[in-house]
């Protein structure tokens, strides 16, 4: 086989010299240039998708809100949790994205070049990372503007903002998994409608005690509300209202293990899953 | 090494489907080679396979002297492909697309760019570079998919049913586009279902049925084997139709006028469907056939439902290739 291999010809391309690591972190900043490039062409959707979450906080603070049992100003309560809620409601984007490309066969002409093999799904991470930061930072302006603020220090502040990403992070690779599993937009409405009671079956628009006892444990036992109860803890937004479960009191604990053991099981799944298109 | 292409006993298995059943097929450097077939034959798994999208379970793939299996990289470098769909970012515009893939095939920011105007300017989407790709009409889509797959001026290019889907202009602009590639020593397999492309476009042609190739060679010979107009039978009563079957080679070939000369109109090209009590058979001269069966079919006293003459459809060549194996030939052969 190699006497094959030295017949051919000279490759034609490749005229940027470097390490197979060099190209390859090229072909990851081609792949992110790409999505934002996407920005540059709908800005509309990209004001849309920053503006809902902003819209959804607004709903619950002016609109609906006021939870039972929480002292002091609901905005204090609320804004971390819409954050919280802002990082999972990120699944639905890069489902979105992922099932487009890889109905669209861009994703064939990707696969037939001699790109590095991870390339698509980096752009598509650092993408969807910079999008949900952008959003957070338009959260945490309008969280001032209706009266939240934050009492911690400068690095519980960012802290927070850590681990909200990390929450992120993780529906990245559950949304890019999801969506290869699901592969037909179809079935990833039926993904994006279940988002909702998992959003909503948390901690972030009210407390568990309001719930009867079984579901005010599984509420406590979601991953989003172990986000929302950590980073009320480091804005110093605690309003006194944290449960006595051991899930509410180690909630700081939860919020790095979820996306960590999310992470772990499903970016290595999105990643075969990817490699075995060519099955 | 002189063949662009090297496939022999290609497999692939999705579940109880064989898509691929040990596919051979060879083409040699600058040619381009055809593989015609009906939907489902295995065109697309085959191409698939040897632009490394897909893994063929067996065999052996070899492209542009690279395996495709274990040096998909090295393939991947010395190919283009043009798929069925358009494999193109449709949110961005022209030059974005090709800017984008250029730089895939690493070819630096800026040469990607001059690259990515050059390939704008000789597929004639300069004007329209700037627009977003959904934008783009049909031909224009597939000529920028074109345009994609040619940036680094591959050795192998695969085009996977390039004009399904397009008005006869559209067409004709992708097989010109396709013949000077070729004048530029690339290697081009094409895919399709029109004996028309294959026969203006391919130096050589792969016959695919049932994910095996059922003949090959020029299409001048494939022509010859499978022959020019047919006339068909339709006999009122069942039982009479082994007689008309075995009626028709005498009364289409047996006079002076169309003489043992031509190798096409024999015996073998006789086929009978017992479901449409058909019977039909390969004719030279159109109106000179339909005068001698129905006078043949008077004198045997066969009554005929209806007759006619017609070109042969593509289900046809592929009927006539494999139909040695039916049962229904063998006991033909037998009677005739």
């Amino acid at each position: 086989m190699s006497a094959t291999t030295t017949g051919a010809t000279a490759p034609p391309a490749d005229t940027v010299n470097g390490s197979r690591l060099v190209l390859a972190l090229t072909d990851c900043w081609t792949m992110t240039r790409r999505e934002l490039a996407h920005w540059g062409r709908q800005p509309v959707q990209v004001l849309v998708g920053l503006f809902f979450p902003v819209m959804m906080l607004l709903m619950f603070n002016y609109l609906i809100g006021g939870g039972k049992g929480i002292t002091g100003d609901y905005a204090e309560f609320l804004v971390p949790g819409m954050f919280a809620l802002t990082m999972v409601f990120g699944l639905d984007a890069t489902m979105v994205a992922v099932t487009t490309d890889l109905n669209k066969g861009v994703v064939d002409r990707f696969r037939s070049m001699p790109m590095a093999n991870g390339a698509v799904l980096v752009g598509r991470s650092v993408a969807d990372m910079l999008q949900s930061f952008a959003s957070l930072l338009v959260m945490m302006g309008v969280g001032l503007t209706i009266g939240w603020r934050w009492h911690g220090s400068l690095a519980a502040v960012a802290g927070a903002v850590g681990l909200l990403m990390l929450l992120r992070f993780a529906m990245l690779w559950l949304g890019i998994h999801l969506a290869m599993v699901a592969g037909r937009p179809e079935l990833v409405t039926a993904v994006q409608i279940l988002v909702w009671p998992v959003g909503f079956l948390s901690n972030a628009f009210t407390v568990p005690a309001n719930m009867p006892d079984w579901l005010g444990a599984a509420v406590e036992w979601n991953p989003m509300s172990a986000a929302a109860t950590a980073v009320r803890e480091l804005f110093g937004n605690d309003p006194g209202v944290a449960g006595t479960s051991w899930a509410a009191e180690h909630a700081m604990l939860l919020a790095v293990l979820w996306p960590v053991a999310l992470v772990a099981v499903f970016l290595p799944l999105a990643v075969r899953r990817f490699g075995g298109l060519s099955r | 090494m002189t063949d662009a292409i090297v496939v022999e006993g290609a497999r692939k298995r999705y579940g109880e489907k064989r898509a691929l059943d040990g596919l051979d097929l060879v083409a040699a450097r600058g040619t381009v080679h055809g593989v015609l077939g009906p939907n489902g034959a295995g065109k697309t798994t085959a191409v698939r396979i040897m632009a490394t999208l897909l893994r063929a379970d067996e065999g052996r793939v070899e492209i542009a002297g690279c395996d495709a299996r274990r040096q998909a990289r090295e393939v991947r470098r010395r190919i283009g492909l043009l798929g069925q769909h358009a494999a193109v970012d449709e949110e961005l515009s022209g030059r974005q697309n090709l800017e984008m893939f250029g730089r895939l095939h690493h070819l630096g920011a800026r040469r990607a760019g001059v690259r990515a105007d050059e390939l704008l300017a000789r597929f004639g989407l300069a004007d329209t570079g700037r627009k977003a790709v959904k934008q783009y009409s049909g031909g224009m889509r597939r000529r920028l998919d074109l345009a994609a797959s040619l940036i680094t001026e591959p050795e192998v290019l695969f085009l996977d049913e390039p004009t399904t889907g397009l008005d006869p202009r559209g067409r004709a602009e992708v097989w010109e586009s396709v013949r000077s590639l070729v004048g530029g020593g690339t290697t081009v397999l094409l895919t399709t279902q029109y004996l028309e492309e294959a026969d203006q476009l391919a130096d050589r042609v792969s016959l695919v049925d049932h994910g095996r190739v059922i003949a090959e060679g020029t299409t001048d010979d494939l022509k010859a084997r499978l022959g020019g107009d047919r006339i068909d039978v339709v006999v009122r009563d069942g039982a009479e139709l082994v007689r008309a079957a075995r009626l028709l080679p005498g009364a289409v070939g047996g006079t002076d006028a169309l003489g043992g000369t031509d190798g096409v109109g024999g015996t073998d090209g006789v086929t009978v469907d017992a479901d449409r009590r058909l019977a039909s058979a390969p004719v030279t001269d159109r109106m000179e056939a339909l005068t001698r069966v129905v006078r043949a079919l008077q004198e045997e006293g066969i009554e005929a439902e209806d007759i006619a003459v017609r070109r042969p459809t593509l289900d046809e060549v592929f009927l006539r290739l494999t139909a040695g194996r039916t049962e229904d030939q063998n006991r033909m052969k037998e009677a005739v």
